[in-house]
């Protein structure tokens, strides 16, 4: 079953692809920059040792932010129903 | 005439911009600043083909915003200076994300040339780029290149000067970001035509691009014509608010969406990818060196490895500096006379620039090992794992470069530590981060710290400096809490960075990395501390004594000399005047002997002093009879040494006296009143405040202030021994002496990298900050300690 969920809520080696990025200003600007535009694959790679930031794989690299960013973001996952 | 092309290098960051740059200019590089900025400008040059290639190394940036101050630098040298070709290094192995940079160079219209990097790294991981599609499709020349092993640079170099004999006039291209954003940049562009005041270097339709994105320093420009910059205004808005309710998206959203989107086009025809690995050899070891438990040990372990390797290798090379400025010194003192040039070669330039080159090894193998966290990939790593940690007290996971660089793990320099505080976004996080990092215990700081710990805890000094290094993190930490909840509160800013994969590094970027970190040390030893060297001694020289109490002490000595002639041990050996410098002479002669091992003292051995000499030394030796001597000698020897011993404690009077009286020493006088109070007299004062101005100097400030009075300087003990048989010296002092030093105050050159990467207000908030934080730690620590009964 596919399921819209926000990026913190994604659980390590969990894949999905990106629907919504929501950030505004500098930093919506930053991260679509980095390549987190819709209808991108990620997957989540890693967390820090205190959860936060999570590392992310998209297209052929590796990038990581903290959690209240990936608020703003929004993937469609697939959920086991 | 050999003609110039003048080229950017330009690419994403991590994308082998900086090998790239090496390898085209090998070692003829050149630093310098982007005027008004302190961002550094590295430049170097090439010959080529009849051409005289130079190579203007730009700042790593993934696009070409405002966004950060890298970004601004590399736009505005574009704008301002007009290379004849920018070079975009692109990483074969990330092909659409560098991509995203090079799209943003054909909207601006600069002759453009991709060095696609790394397209062995690409094949392995199953990605084949096709460099004649992806030529023909982006529209500009591609070559193909691995930087680090050499490969394609001369073809690099080949194109760069075929590109560069074109034509070089700027042709913008036109990308479509869907029919509403068009729209507007056909209506912001006619704007900008109309408005003749706007500058005419930026192209207008990139100019437009900029508006409709909301870049900060473009619509200030726009700014230059009030009338347009309100039209343009209203244009942005009514765009906005349309894309808004149609499609939920803010322009500068869709814009870069469209731009991956452009990109995705064009990778499509020129890409393939044969295997899907999605696992390759940099995430595997990322999945043990940032795991979530052991990550943090290995972390610790790396640290902790660093400052053992550091230590442990440069112990030699340092001893070997510090027996080649001993035997300089000794070749000088030989050369010219006693006086105050003698004493301003050795005690002021040999001492004090000798006592910083000496640690030119320590500084120069703990950058090697800071490149080598760099250059392999580490460095973003160690960001990433403490982000939550720093982010609890008000830093950013980027504050740990600045720190790590300052002296984090012991023997970095706040200097270049300040200036990596650049890589900081948000002003109130930098500030923070550029007032803690001289906390640090920089390379500066460890001559004093090695010193005081050998005098007072010789026992466990590895882990004294353990404990100073963790001390010295807390202290950071919580000042920077301290001030990111009061002066500098404000809200955190993001967090979004690349984890590189993993490199092995170049050698030759190791080693030119390490050497440009290094050399900005040694040029400060050659300059500041010179002149600091010269100063302090000065002050510690000037204005001496009177005539009056020079001469009181000189009555002092006569008189000495008078009642050891009057002695009864010793009338009728030594007579008079002339007998006594005989005496003096042939015991000097004696001990010299003595010393170099030489058996044969040839005539002198004639004298009738000969055997009162030996005597003497086996007294002041052993304290018992020289061998074969009748008893007859030991009373005058006796009287003699005794003799020695009185003059010894008039001239360290006179010269205790003498500092005292000089410019510093009426300053340390004047501060004991505050400073007794941690335990710190005014010997110690004098060296504080020379410290101030490099805290370099401070081991050979003490060295000096301690070692005034020494009977014969030949024969000087160390001064971490004298330190520690000193009257009001003892663990508690050197411990509150080390905090001290640790927190007074950054550095003069500091003071100065902390004013230019912020203003004179923080600059100056930094040294009154500094000095009430270390004044009252080590109150608190002197008074406890005294409470407990350790000050003994």
């Amino acid at each position: 079953m596919k399921k819209i969920i926000k990026m913190r809520e994604m659980k390590e080696n969990q894949r999905g692809i990106i629907k919504k990025v929501s950030a505004r200003g500098n930093m919506g600007r930053r991260i679509r920059e980095m390549g987190l535009v819709p209808d991108v694959q990620i997957w989540v790679q890693g967390r820090a040792p205190l959860k936060d930031p999570v590392a992310i794989k998209l297209r052929d690299f590796t990038l990581t932010l903290r959690n209240q960013e990936a608020d703003n973001i929004l993937v469609e996952v697939e959920e086991p129903s | 005439m050999m003609r110039k092309i003048r080229i950017a290098l330009s690419g994403n960051p991590n994308s082998g911009k900086t090998t790239t740059f090496n390898a085209i200019t090998g070692a003829r590089q050149h630093i310098a600043n982007y005027p008004g900025v302190t961002v550094e400008k590295k430049y170097g040059s090439v010959n080529h083909k009849g051409y005289e290639v130079e190579v203007v190394d730009l700042p790593g940036t993934y696009s070409l915003t405002a966004y950060s101050l890298e970004e601004i630098v590399a736009r505005n040298f574009l704008v301002n200076e007009r290379p004849d070709v920018v070079v975009d290094i692109v990483d074969a192995s990330n092909l659409d994300r560098n991509l995203y940079l090079a799209v943003q160079f054909k909207e601006l219209g600069i002759p453009l040339i991709i060095a696609l990097n790394m397209v062995d790294v690409a094949k392995t991981r199953g990605t084949k780029v096709d460099e004649e599609a992806l030529s023909d499709l982006f529209g500009v020349p591609v070559v193909p290149m691995v930087a680090r092993s050499n490969k394609g640079i001369q073809d690099l170099l080949d194109k760069i000067v075929e590109v560069a004999q074109e034509d070089h006039e700027w042709r913008p291209e036109i990308i479509t970001y869907g029919n509403d954003i068009d729209e507007g940049l056909n209506k912001i562009e006619d704007v900008i035509k109309k408005a003749p005041t706007l500058d005419k270097k930026y192209p207008e339709r990139w100019l437009a691009l900029k508006c409709l994105e909301g870049d900060d320093q473009i619509m200030e420009l726009m700014k230059g014509d009030l009338e347009s910059s309100r039209e343009i205004e209203g244009i942005r808005k009514r765009i906005s608010k349309h894309t808004m309710n149609t499609l939920e998206e803010e322009p500068e959203g869709i814009i870069a969406d469209h731009r991956y989107g452009y990109i995705a086009g064009i990778t499509k025809k020129s890409v393939k990818r044969e295997i899907e690995s999605r696992l390759n050899l940099s995430d595997k070891v990322d999945k043990v060196l940032t795991n979530r438990v052991i990550g943090p040990v290995i972390m610790l372990l790396i640290l902790y490895g660093i400052y053992e390797f550091t230590f442990r290798i440069s112990e030699a090379p340092v001893g070997w500096l510090e027996v080649f400025f001993g035997w300089l010194k000794g070749i000088v003192s030989g050369l010219i006379p006693d006086g105050y040039l003698h004493s301003l070669v050795v005690s002021g330039i040999i001492d004090g620039v000798g006592g910083v080159l000496g640690f030119v090894p320590l500084i120069m193998f703990m950058f090697f090992a800071i490149a080598i966290m760099e250059d392999f990939g580490y460095m973003a790593r160690v960001a990433y794992m403490l982000d939550r940690v720093l982010r609890w007290f008000g830093l950013h996971g980027s504050s740990v470069m600045a720190l790590l660089i300052s002296g984090g793990i012991s023997g970095g320099c706040a200097v270049p530590g300040v200036m990596a505080t650049r890589t900081l976004r948000d002003p109130k996080e930098r500030i923070a981060t550029l007032l803690v990092v001289p906390f640090m215990n920089c390379g500066a700081k460890l001559p004093v710290f090695g010193m005081l710990i050998a005098a007072f805890f010789a026992r466990d000094r590895a882990r004294m400096l353990f404990v100073f290094t963790i001390l010295s993190w807390s202290f950071a930490l919580f000042a920077a809490k301290i001030l990111r909840s009061t002066m500098l509160r404000g809200p955190k800013t993001p967090f979004v960075m690349e984890l590189p994969p993993y490199r092995v590094p170049t050698i030759k970027g190791l080693f030119i990395h390490t050497w440009e970190r290094t050399w900005q040390y040694i040029k400060k030893a050659g300059t500041i501390i010179l002149g600091v060297s010269i100063l302090l001694w000065a002050m510690m020289t000037f204005p001496g004594l009177s005539g009056e109490e020079r001469q009181f002490y000189e009555d002092q000595r006569v008189e000495n000399r008078m009642s050891f002639l009057t002695s009864p041990d010793v009338k009728g050996l030594v007579q008079n005047e002339k007998d006594m410098k005989d005496l003096e002479e042939v015991l000097g002669r004696y001990e010299g002997s003595f010393k170099d091992g030489m058996e044969n003292p040839g005539s002198i051995a004639e004298s009738p002093f000969w055997p009162v000499a030996e005597q003497i030394v086996s007294l002041k030796k052993s304290g018992g009879r020289a061998q074969g001597e009748t008893v007859l000698y030991i009373p005058l020897a006796l009287a003699y040494i005794d003799y020695g011993e009185k003059n010894g404690a008039i001239g360290l009077e006179e010269q205790q006296a003498a500092l005292r009286g000089t410019i510093a020493g009426r300053i340390g006088l004047l501060m004991e009143g505050i400073t007794s109070t941690i335990g710190f007299d005014y010997r110690t004062n004098i060296a504080l405040v020379g410290g101030f101005l490099a805290k370099e100097v401070i081991v050979s400030t003490l060295g000096t202030a301690y070692s005034l009075g020494e009977v014969d300087p030949e024969d000087s003990i160390p001064l971490s021994e004298k330190l520690r048989n000193e009257p009001g010296w003892n663990p508690l002092v050197a411990f509150t002496l080390i905090l001290f030093i640790m927190l007074y105050v950054p550095c003069f050159i500091t003071v100065i990298s902390i004013k230019r990467e912020s203003s004179w207000k923080w600059a100056c908030f930094s040294i009154a900050f500094n000095l009430v934080m270390a004044y009252l730690v080590s109150l608190a620590v002197y008074q406890v300690g005294l409470a407990l009964g350790l000050g003994t």
